[in-house]
């Protein structure tokens, strides 16, 4: 039906051509699911746009046919081409928050987009989104179909998204990251959704995404891209398990396993430099400084009873706003030199957790321990208190983590500076020249600045620094989230080293399982800001006594290292 | 060094974009001239010994003038072109002085009432609306006012060009205020900020050493846009006569003596100082919006 042949897109710009895709070709037959897997700035979306003649400017098709089922896409003209889209192909995108009008109720734009296409009276189209709303999964949809996206939660909206890109009953829906930004279990809800329309439908979907669990879990075909390039193609299960391509091989060995512990990934530390370093700041100068005058580094962290309350949005002028409660009575323990993983979906308060042990948040009630001592809480923790060096944090996004209008070796050498642990500058310097050695970045990277690094050597980076502190605990909320799969198992393997090294503890906060898995002793899960389960993490992996946890785990699309029976 | 300015962004920029370099090119010979005034000028326009009235109302050199006088002169016999080298000079230095001290209060009290939020942030930005309910003009006569009544009159004199730089600047500080606690709001969620804070850095470091060098795109802007408003405002005040004298005058006073020729044929007197006025501040403001262009891509 959709027969792409050596598609080639490219952008002028000021520094050249620049080819964004090349020589891409892919088939989509009708009812099947192709998928389309790469990391960032693999030219996933870029195809997508051009299927559907949306190229951002300067972008172009330079060469190639692009051919659904009769109609040659590249010689419609504007006008028909704008006719042809939602008409025959249609495009669901990732966040549903912002791909529906908030100032239309669904009926509104459901029905705008069938008379778009369609000479069709707005009693009709209304009948036919009910229709369609019911069998997209949504109750009750005569009455629903009057509210607003507002009204409807990020998987009723999704599905609202969805039902706007059927009801013009298209041969082709190019999916970009449809499930992206969602929690597991609304996305595996819409993942069923996707390939039930594939089967009773027969409409073809190109589903455009990063993560391979997805494309496990649904497609028929996958295609792999790799700098606008075509690594390998074809049946989603033979690409997957026995690639013949060392690209999609080493890209399956980087992406973590539900149903197993690694010790380390295997793969090569590509951005890792050989270059040895200069005396005095290597490695090995990082390890001894780190380690000197004490034994291990690890200590152990305590919440007792920990509640969080927000003041949430004022209703009336007169009445107090009601409070949110983000965390209630939550206690956790984390063994000194081991690894918590703390579980959850959105809005379960993993990140509140984290801000209440870094005293950014204040609690309303409870206590909190470091090692042996009693830690104060965010308001009476001063600036000067000792806990400030002995708890570090790595964030989930690299690219804000670091200012950017620091260098490098600035911004590594302000804890040694603020800590008090090093007075002399050009010591100071020769440290943190170590250390990034030690994390596996070139030392004569402390003279950038940090956009010129990327995203997985600005989360190496950001290790450095929260190690320069010489931390006993180190708070990891999402770290690798950010991050291809291929750079997320770098990071991961760098963190497990230094942590097997000098005896951390960690708090590893994810919404990933897979990756939780891999990196913690223990686990602990949260749901609406209590504790479902807490206990050794091959034991909940295994076996998980809370019937949440099941659900969670059943629903994690699986990706195994083997091949499904 | 060099060789990565010229191939940065905003060079590149500024070499596609011939409006923004018609008015650096004015801009930069304007600012020129009033710096160089004193080697440039040919004659004192304050030092009344040095004009003749045999010399006055004399038009430009094109009209059938007087060679010494490219421009003309006035009614004093006061050469046109050294007058306004001087004036722009003390326009350019009231403006500057007075852009500098809104930026330096307004992006302080920003930063501060973005940094802690609550009540001090309500505080501040009250009285920054109180501030912009009034007119400059307003707030200028009202900090003249209060000169004159409170300073000796001898004092007077000596005082009012900064009495007039602080009146401006008092009417100007309310745009850096906002726009710092608008943007100190956006960066103060972004995690190096809170990375900062975790690590007990004290609150003046972290907003002057984090925060600051982070949100200077859109200070910059309004710092060269209100430059613009900082002179127009100064010509205003003396214009109306609230603001400097006519014997040491700025392109506003200029301006107001100019008035009273607006009938008389004796055009140059007031055309001249209105023109340079006008061209000073148009290259200013397109330069301010090519600067919001460079910091804002979006607006491309």
């Amino acid at each position: 039906m959709l027969s792409v042949q050596n598609l080639t897109v490219q952008f002028p710009g000021r520094f050249g051509v620049f080819t964004a895709i090349e020589d891409v070709s892919l088939r989509i037959a009708p009812g099947e699911i192709h998928g389309l897997v790469g990391e960032s700035g693999a030219g996933k979306s870029t195809i997508g746009a051009a299927i559907i003649g949306l190229l951002q400017p300067p972008g172009f098709v330079a060469d190639g046919s692009l051919r659904l089922g009769d109609t040659d896409l590249r010689a419609l003209s504007p006008l028909q081409a704008h006719a042809l889209r939602g008409k025959r192909i249609s495009m669901i995108f990732q966040d549903p928050q912002t791909s529906l009008n908030p100032l239309m109720t669904i009926k509104d734009q459901l029905v705008e987009t069938m008379q778009a296409h369609e000479d069709i009276s707005a009693a009709k189209a209304v009948a036919r989104a009910i229709d369609l709303l019911e069998e997209i999964g949504i109750e009750n949809a005569a009455k629903r179909i009057e509210a607003y996206p507002h009204q409807f939660s990020g998987g009723m909206r999704q599905r609202v998204v969805i039902a706007l890109a059927l009801c013009t009953n298209p041969e082709l829906i190019i999916a970009d990251e449809p499930t992206t930004a969602l929690d597991v279990a609304v996305q595996s809800q819409v993942l069923d959704l996707i390939r039930g329309l594939a089967d009773t439908r027969g409409i073809g979907f190109l589903l455009i995404t990063h993560d391979i669990g997805v494309i496990a879990q649904i497609t028929d075909t996958v295609t792999v891209l790799r700098g606008g390039k075509v690594m390998e193609t074809g049946p989603t299960a033979k690409v997957l398990w026995t690639p013949d391509h060392p690209y999609t091989a080493s890209l399956m060995a980087a992406v973590p396993p539900l149903d197993r512990k690694l010790a380390r990934f295997e793969m090569p530390d590509s951005d890792v430099t050989p270059i040895a370093a200069p005396p005095g700041q290597s490695a090995k100068d990082a390890e001894v400084w780190l380690t000197a005058g004490t034994q291990a580094l690890g200590e152990g962290l305590r919440l007792e009873d920990v509640t969080v309350r927000f003041s949430g949005n004022r209703t009336s002028l007169f009445r107090k706003p009601d409070a949110f409660t983000a965390l209630d009575a939550v206690s956790l323990s984390v063994r000194p030199g081991t690894v918590m993983g703390l579980v959850g979906e959105s809005g379960s308060g993993k990140s509140t957790i984290a801000k209440v042990i870094t005293g950014l948040v204040q609690p309303s009630a409870g206590r909190l321990s470091l090692g042996e001592a009693a830690l104060p809480l965010a308001r009476q923790r001063g600036r000067k208190h000792p806990s400030r060096r002995d708890i570090q944090m790595i964030f989930q996004d690299p690219f804000s983590s670091l200012n950017s209008r620091h260098r490098i070796g600035d911004i590594l050498a302000e804890p040694l500076w603020l800590y008090g642990l090093e007075q002399d500058a050009g010591q100071r310097r020769k440290i943190a020249a170590a250390m990034l050695d030690l994390v596996g970045l070139s030392t004569d990277a402390i003279d950038r600045f940090p956009h010129q690094f990327s995203g997985g050597q600005r989360q190496r980076i950001a290790v450095a620094r929260s190690l320069l502190a010489r931390p006993r605990v180190l708070i990891c909320d999402e770290p690798t989230s950010a991050l291809d799969v291929s750079i997320q198992a770098q990071v991961l393997n760098l963190l497990k080293d230094l942590q097997a090294r000098f005896g951390l503890t960690i708090l590893f906060i994810s919404h990933n399982l897979a990756v939780v898995r891999q990196m913690s002793d223990d686990v602990t899960v949260l749901k609406g800001g209590r504790i479902v389960e807490a206990g050794p993490s091959e034991a909940f992996f295994t076996a998980p006594q809370a019937s949440y946890s099941q659900e969670l785990l059943a629903l994690t699309p699986g990706f195994r290292a083997s091949a499904p029976v | 060094m060099l060789g990565r300015f010229v191939q940065s962004e905003p060079v590149y920029l500024f070499l596609r974009s011939p409006a923004a370099m018609v008015a650096a090119v004015v801009a930069v010979l304007i600012i020129g001239g009033a710096i160089l005034a004193p080697v440039l000028a040919q004659s004192d326009p304050y030092d009344l010994s040095s004009f003749s009235l045999m010399d006055g109302l004399l038009p430009p050199l094109w009209e059938g003038g007087d060679p010494r006088f490219l421009l003309g002169t006035d009614d004093q016999g006061r050469d046109m072109v050294s007058a306004i080298l001087y004036g722009a000079r003390l326009s350019l230095l009231i403006g500057l002085s007075a852009m500098a001290i809104a930026t330096v209060l307004g992006v302080g009290l920003g930063l501060a009432a973005g940094y802690y939020g609550g009540r001090f942030d309500a505080i501040v930005m009250r009285v920054a609306d109180v501030q912009l309910a009034l007119p400059a003009i307003l707030t200028a006569l009202l900090i003249d006012g209060i000169a004159r009544g409170v300073l000796p009159t001898d004092v007077q004199q000596d005082l009012r060009v900064a009495v007039l730089t602080l009146a401006i600047a008092l009417s100007l500080w309310v745009n850096f205020a906002r726009t710092a606690r608008a943007s100190v709001f956006v960066e103060r969620n972004k995690d190096y900020v809170q990375a900062a804070m975790i690590m007990g850095q004290h609150p003046l470091r972290v907003m002057l050493r984090h925060i600051l060098p982070n949100i200077m795109g859109p200070l910059l802007v309004i710092m060269t846009v209100d430059l613009a408003s900082a002179i127009l405002l100064e010509a205003t005040l003396s214009f109306l006569g609230i603001g400097l004298p006519a014997d040491s005058p700025s392109l506003g006073t200029l301006i107001r003596i100019g008035m009273q020729f607006l009938l008389s044929g004796e055009w140059w007197i007031l055309w001249v100082p209105t023109l340079f006025l006008v061209a000073l501040v148009v290259s200013i403001n397109v330069l301010g919006d090519f600067l919001r262009d460079v910091f804002n891509p979006r607006l491309r």
